[in-house]
């Protein structure tokens, strides 16, 4: 059984027992301990069921490589699934639980799929479920969603507890890897002085080298790595992060680190997982190497784990995860495994290597002490179900003929190692395959390149292929050195570290074990545990003729998901050259993804949600309609009243009584959310001609213009008041979401076009809190407040003056959007919130009404104005909506006037704006189509026009609509018949309503009460 | 002055630094060439320095900040905005510039605490390590998802000004950004916790 | 995620402080052009595989517009420059043509 050792455990603290819980059971562990290792201590094998057949699966790894032990962690609004038991720190109180098994972990309904391992092949679902059509509603997909997927989502009303954040980190050499490569690289970079930051995945420094043994600087490795540690620690220029993992590495020298902050400490204050957002000018991936799994019937049985995984559990937490334990191996690494076992105490009742000849010194010093060591011999199969109960042992050259049984509890495999070669891949490193280390290692030569063309990632260690103490020290020495060379520094000459291990004879490399595994071996032999795929499956795929490699991935979904091919990569694209005839480089191999393993939603977003999760901008009286239970419009990142209902009022009576109110007294809008733009300069008068169709170089100081803004496309991009301030300045009025816009627009076109025109803008939108003060009694408020002329004569419709009024500094505009008598307010917007409050108080005998933006809207299509992405959509020229009077015919040239004259939009039909009322006096859906004899080239029906702004009037008391229509104006008093949903309890049908053409001036069509 | 109320107006939260928006700040914006003839008569007027790109310079209540090539902006105490203005529309009479009181159209926030450096790296992606950034800079960049400008103005001091309308968000995130428990200590690497030392090796 | 030079204010900007604008140096067609050459302006775009001049507006920063010559490939950046100018300068066509022999003739 698997059990914790009476000594031993370089992480666990034996004095600070742990309490956790696994499906309900409870555990116990050790500081120190992660899940899997207090799983191991505790004999919990079997941690999960597989994706696709439901195996049972145990823990495979120790490390971020591991397949199975996937489990929902944590409870509540701190659940997450698919977190990895071999990287998740014990800590008191962890709840988990495995996953993708029903009804228990034990009893699993879904095995049934393992009997049917058949009928599940690669490509199953391609080629099942493409008939009949109509079983994907009630037979696949609710059979695929009950069963498919890996863990379960959060339920989606469950709020996230933690928060997480970003860091943005500029450096010189990023190093990721915090084994003997990463440090030695760090320290020779270090020493030159330059900005280091090292990173580590893992809680610990040090990596792989205080397990496997041997000496540095005739220090045992853990003393070495404590030293240097110390060292790098003691200099000011580097920066060492534990549990911060280099999850991607991208164009430019940008990198993500994902860090762990509180993960192992939960209920911590402070953000659980912080993503780094690194610029490095070099980047070092020292990220070691990960060993490989044997191809042999039945290598997913719960107690079948990685060599190195088994002794890293030995060493590191004490835990021993057999008895009886059969090493299966093709180089000399694995014998380490054996030997430490034996040392430990516990049985080692054969190794089986399937060299010919067996290994090297490692082979020796096994037998010396009393191991039993079988050359050429293999596993033919794993006896045992839930868990192993012993191997069946085999010629490795035959095809799997048995010669005999050994019981055993565990077996420790290795297929040899390959390096970690993901964080150079991400940018698109190349790799070239290694046939004496049967692995595919960064080709030097075809590296990542950076902004200067020049390469910016250099992989050190084993990670490099050096996988001997000595070759990877001396490789990361390397690394180090030249990470400085390449940003032209130099370095002091140091000599490379001298390390010592036991020699290793040479790996002989093994795809499938035994060589000529029947096919019935080859069904049980796995190549991806997370995704199912077999030895079997990706032959399977050759014969169908998914020869690249891509496609054969794809098939299969070999390597796909979190895996990215730590385990599975080599071994799948072995077995499938060996289907082709081709050698695995002419074979190739597939391009792992960031992030190297998942990482959290919640690093993602950093501390963009809830109240943060986009800007929302505010203006001046922003307070004050909060407080006056404003409803709200979205407009852009603004949120606008849009009406203020009082208690017991629907938002449509609210409405009303607000236009009402206007209409027949004294209304009051914020508009502090209109673009203004000052344009300044001798030649603003002529670049203000380009911007607009209209002609504004013309326009009086003193005076506003309603303008329209056209791109080169020709149609209606924006438009406003503009406002002559003096001989060379103007002010330009856009839409509340236009302002940046066009801002940026009228730059774009002074700094890109004409560069030599003496022309300044200023965005002057949050200078200002913007108010109107709107209906008959608008002046009478004014002259209440005092301070200037706001008479008909002082101030005639459509001028401007500066003074003061209620003793605040003002400008006034005698502009109307509403059609009623207008003065728009323009104060500093620190003054806003007070003004705004004098106006309710002086317009209280006026009945002053604040309106929002619905009372706007339907005032302004009484009065037949247009509404920027209402009537227009990008697809509507100036013309369509009877603006020719805004379109100056004097001028030679202005922006979209080439455009304008292009066929199609000049062409006779084009849709134009008319008024629609309908027969019943009842209101238009938005949007809705007229419908016209005949149908398209698609069988649709023809259509002759749309709806584009549609509202009850309360002053009208009927419904008024503005909408395109195919010669609309030529059409007065032609009736429409327009398409409308009628959806309730009992319908869902499309019916008509019929609609007359008419001006789209609804009300006052004269003008008489603006200018008053 | 009651009526005067500068955007998120007494704000204040205290975590890994302190962060407190500004009573209203006198801003003026100056867009011209910053040649020779008008620096030196800007110089005359202001009693202060051009500042190199990317950089402010000070004095008493007023400073002068680099913002592009072609734009300066004048902060100075808030009442003193209308005769500064006058002042400087006489002396640049005829002369091609854009000078507009943005007094009221950013908010302005002080940074302060050891943990600066660190705090604003949670929301900029500019360099703000001490190399790259020293005091008396001058840096526009970004503020998580809105425009800001970064004054640095010595070690462990900054002025931070967003566009009033964003304010709130400004303060809301950077408050976030300076919550317990949110040391980095990376750029300032005295206090690495015991919680860190503690597993090393 | 690029790092472009502000010629303008000399930062080195994070592609999250910058806005792209497309194809740089197009020839501006206004009333009195063919149609051919309208639709040249407005609608072709090279968008090659290979050196591309761009439109960049340091959008967080100085708000300037600038230029950039770039490799759509490896990302090489080959210099960034003013907006202010009808093609790139001989410095920036030099490292092109390094890279890529008779692009410059084959503009």
């Amino acid at each position: 059984m698997s059990t914790r050792l009476a000594t031993g455990g370089r992480f666990t603290d034996r004095g600070k027992q742990i309490g956790f819980t696994f499906n309900g059971r409870r555990f116990t562990g050790f500081e120190g301990d992660t899940l899997a290792s207090a799983l191991l201590a505790g004999d919990q094998l079997l941690v999960g069921r597989s994706f696709k057949y439901h195996r049972p699966r145990g823990i495979v790894a120790s490390g971020a490589e591991e397949p199975n032990a996937l489990v929902g962690l944590g409870q509540g609004a701190r659940f997450e699934p698919d977190q990895r038991a071999t990287t998740t720190e014990l800590f008191d109180g962890l709840v988990a639980e495995s996953q993708n098994h029903w009804p228990s972990l034990a009893f699993d309904v879904g095995e049934i799929n393992a009997k049917l391992a058949r009928f599940l092949p690669a490509g199953f679902y391609y080629k099942t479920f493409l008939w009949p059509r109509s079983f994907w509603k009630y037979v696949y997909e609710p059979v695929i969603r009950q069963s498919a997927g890996l863990g379960k989502a959060p339920h989606p009303e469950v709020r996230d507890a933690d928060r997480y954040e970003h860091f943005h980190a500029h450096t010189d050499v990023l190093i990721v890897g915090g084994g003997v490569a990463g440090l030695q690289a760090a320290r020779n970079a270090a020493h030159a002085g330059v900005q280091v930051l090292l990173m580590e995945q893992a809680a610990h420094w040090g990596g792989r080298a205080p397990v496997d043994g041997g000496t540095i600087e005739e220090l045992a490795p853990e003393a070495w790595v404590a030293q240097t540690v110390a060292e790098l620690e003691a200099m000011d220029n580097v920066r060492l992060r534990l549990r911060c993992m280099g999850a991607g590495v991208y164009d430019h020298g940008y990198a993500l680190g994902y860090e762990r902050v509180t993960d192992h400490r939960p209920g911590a204050q402070g953000p659980r997982h912080r993503l780094w957002r690194i610029r490095a000018k070099q980047i070092v991936s020292a990220t070691g190497a990960i060993e490989r799994p044997l191809s042999f019937a039945g290598n997913d049985v719960p107690g079948v784990m990685l060599a190195s995984a088994v002794r890293d559990y030995v060493v590191n937490y004490g835990v021993a995860p057999g008895d009886r334990t059969v090493v299966v191996t093709n180089n000399d690494d694995a014998y380490r495994t054996a030997i430490l076992l034996k040392q430990s105490g516990l049985d080692v009742p054969a190794i089986l290597d399937a060299r010919p000849m067996g290994g090297g010194a490692l082979m020796q010093e096994a037998r010396d002490l009393g191991i039993r060591v079988e050359p050429a011999r293999g596993i033919s199969k794993v006896l045992g179900g839930a868990r192993v109960t012993g191997v069946a042992i085999c010629d490795q050259a035959g095809g799997g003929s048995m010669l005999e049984e050994i019981a055993c509890d565990a077996v420790a495999m290795s297929g040899g190692w390959s390096p970690v070669v993901h964080l150079w891949s991400h940018c698109g490193g190349k790799l070239t395959w290694d046939a004496d280390g049967a692995f595919f290692r960064p080709d030097p030569s075809r590296a990542p390149t950076g902004a200067d063309g020049k390469p910016f990632v250099i992989a050190a260690g084993s990670a490099n292929g050096h996988l001997g103490l000595q070759e990877a020290l001396a490789c990361a020495d390397g690394a180090g050195k030249a990470a400085i060379e390449a940003m032209g520094c130099g370095f002091e000459e140091s000599p490379v570290p001298k390390a010592e291990s036991t020699a290793e004879a040479p790996l002989l490399p093994v795809w499938l074990m035994p060589q000529g595994a029947r096919a019935d071996l080859r069904m049980k032999a796995f190549l991806d545990y997370q995704n199912d795929v077999k030895v079997s499956d990706v032959q399977l795929a050759a014969r169908e003729g998914y020869e690249s490699v891509e496609h054969a991935k794809r098939y299969t979904t070999l390597g796909m998901a979190t895996d990215q091919g730590k385990l599975s990569n080599i071994n799948g694209l072995a077995i499938l050259s060996d289907a082709l005839g081709a050698p695995i480089p002419q074979t190739g191999t597939t391009t792992s993804r960031p992030p190297y393993t998942p990482i959290s939603f919640g690093a993602i977003a950093g501390e963009a949600r809830d109240a943060v999760f986009q800007p929302l901008r505010r203006t001046p009286m922003q307070d004050w309609h909060e407080a006056n239970n404003a409803a709200w419009e979205i407009v852009g990142q603004w949120r606008r009243p849009y009406c203020y209902p009082r208690p017991g009022e629907s938002r449509h009576a609210a409405v009303n009584r607000e236009i009402s109110a206007t209409r027949e007294s004294l209304g009051l809008l914020d508009a502090s959310t209109l673009g203004k733009i000052l344009v300044k300069g001798p030649d603003a008068g002529r670049f203000l001609d380009m911007m607009y169709t209209n002609m504004m170089s013309t326009l009086p100081v003193g005076k506003c213009r309603y303008g329209l803004m056209c791109n080169e496309n020709g149609f209606l991009m924006d438009d406003g008041v503009v406002v002559r301030l003096s001989e060379d300045s103007w002010l330009c009025h856009t839409t509340s979401g236009g302002a940046d816009h066009v801002h940026a627009h009228m730059e774009d076109w002074l700094q890109c076009e004409w560069w030599d025109w003496k022309v300044y803008t200023a965005n002057l939108t949050e200078q200002y809190a913007q108010i109107a003060v709107v209906g008959p009694n608008a002046r009478k408020l004014l002259e209440k407040l005092g301070g200037m002329d706001v008479s008909k004569e002082a101030m005639p419709f459509m001028t401007w003056a500066d003074g003061r009024l209620a003793d605040t500094p003002v400008r006034v505009y005698r502009i109307s959007f509403s059609g009623e008598l207008s003065y728009e307010i323009a104060v500093p917007a620190n003054r806003g919130r007070a003004f705004w409050g004098k106006l309710l108080e002086a317009g209280a005998e006026w009945n002053i009404t604040p309106y929002g933006t619905e009372a706007l809207h339907v005032m302004r299509a009484e009065k037949g104005f247009i509404m920027i992405g209402d009537e227009s959509d990008g697809t509507v020229i100036p013309q369509d909506l009877g603006l020719h009077w805004a379109i100056s015919k004097k001028k030679e040239d202005f922006l979209g006037k080439r455009a304008q004259q292009r066929p199609d939009m000049a062409r006779d039909g084009r849709w134009q704006l008319v008024g629609l009322e309908t027969l019943d006096g009842s209101v238009l859906p938005d949007g809705a189509y007229a419908i016209a004899a005949g149908k398209n080239a698609n069988g649709q029906r023809n259509t002759q026009g749309r709806v584009t702004s549609t509202y009850f009037s309360p002053t009208l008391n009927k419904g008024i609509a503005m909408g395109l229509v195919e010669h609309g104006p030529d059409r007065m008093g032609e009736v429409l018949s327009f398409t409308a949903e009628t959806q309730d309890e009992t319908r869902d049908e499309l019916t008509t309503v019929e609609a007359k053409i008419v001006s789209p001036v609804f009300f006052d069509p004269k003008g008489e009460k603006q200018d008053v | 002055m009651s009526d005067v109320m500068a955007p998120m107006a007494g704000a204040r939260s205290e975590g890994l630094i302190s962060i407190e928006a500004l009573p209203p700040q006198g801003q003026i914006s100056l867009r011209c060439e910053v040649s020779d003839d008008y620096r030196a008569k800007l110089g005359e007027l202001l009693g202060l320095g051009i500042p190199e790109p990317l950089s402010a310079v000070e004095e008493g209540d007023r400073a002068l900040l680099w913002m592009a090539h072609d734009e300066l902006l004048l902060l100075l105490p808030y009442d003193a905005v209308p005769e500064m203005l006058a002042r400087l529309n006489t002396t640049f009479e005829g002369w091609f510039i854009a000078i507009t009181d943005v007094s009221d159209a950013r908010a302005q926030f002080r940074l302060s605490g050891p943990h600066l450096r660190d705090v604003l790296s949670k929301v900029t992606p500019a360099d703000i390590s001490p190399d790259a950034f020293t005091p008396g800079m001058v840096r526009r960049s970004r503020l998580a998802q809105v425009a800001a400008g970064y004054w640095l103005r010595s070690a462990s001091e900054a002025q931070v000004f967003v566009f009033r309308s964003v304010a709130d968000y400004a303060f809301q995130v950077l408050s976030l950004a300076a919550g317990p428990g949110g040391e980095v200590h990376h750029h300032t690497r005295e206090a690495i916790s015991e919680q860190d030392a503690s597993s090393h090796v | 995620m690029l790092i472009l030079h502000c010629p303008c204010c000399g930062v080195d900007a994070a592609e999250i402080e910058l806005a792209p604008g497309g194809e740089a140096h197009l020839k501006r067609e206004g009333p009195g052009s063919s149609d051919a050459a309208l639709e040249t302006y407005l609608f072709t775009r090279d968008n090659p595989r290979g050196v591309v001049l761009e439109r960049w507006r340091h959008a967080y920063g100085c708000g300037k517009w600038f230029l950039a010559a770039r490799d759509s490939v490896t990302m090489e950046v080959y210099g960034t420059y003013a907006a202010q100018t009808h093609a790139p300068p001989q410095e920036i066509v030099d490292r092109i043509t390094a890279r890529h022999p008779g692009w410059a003739e084959a503009l």
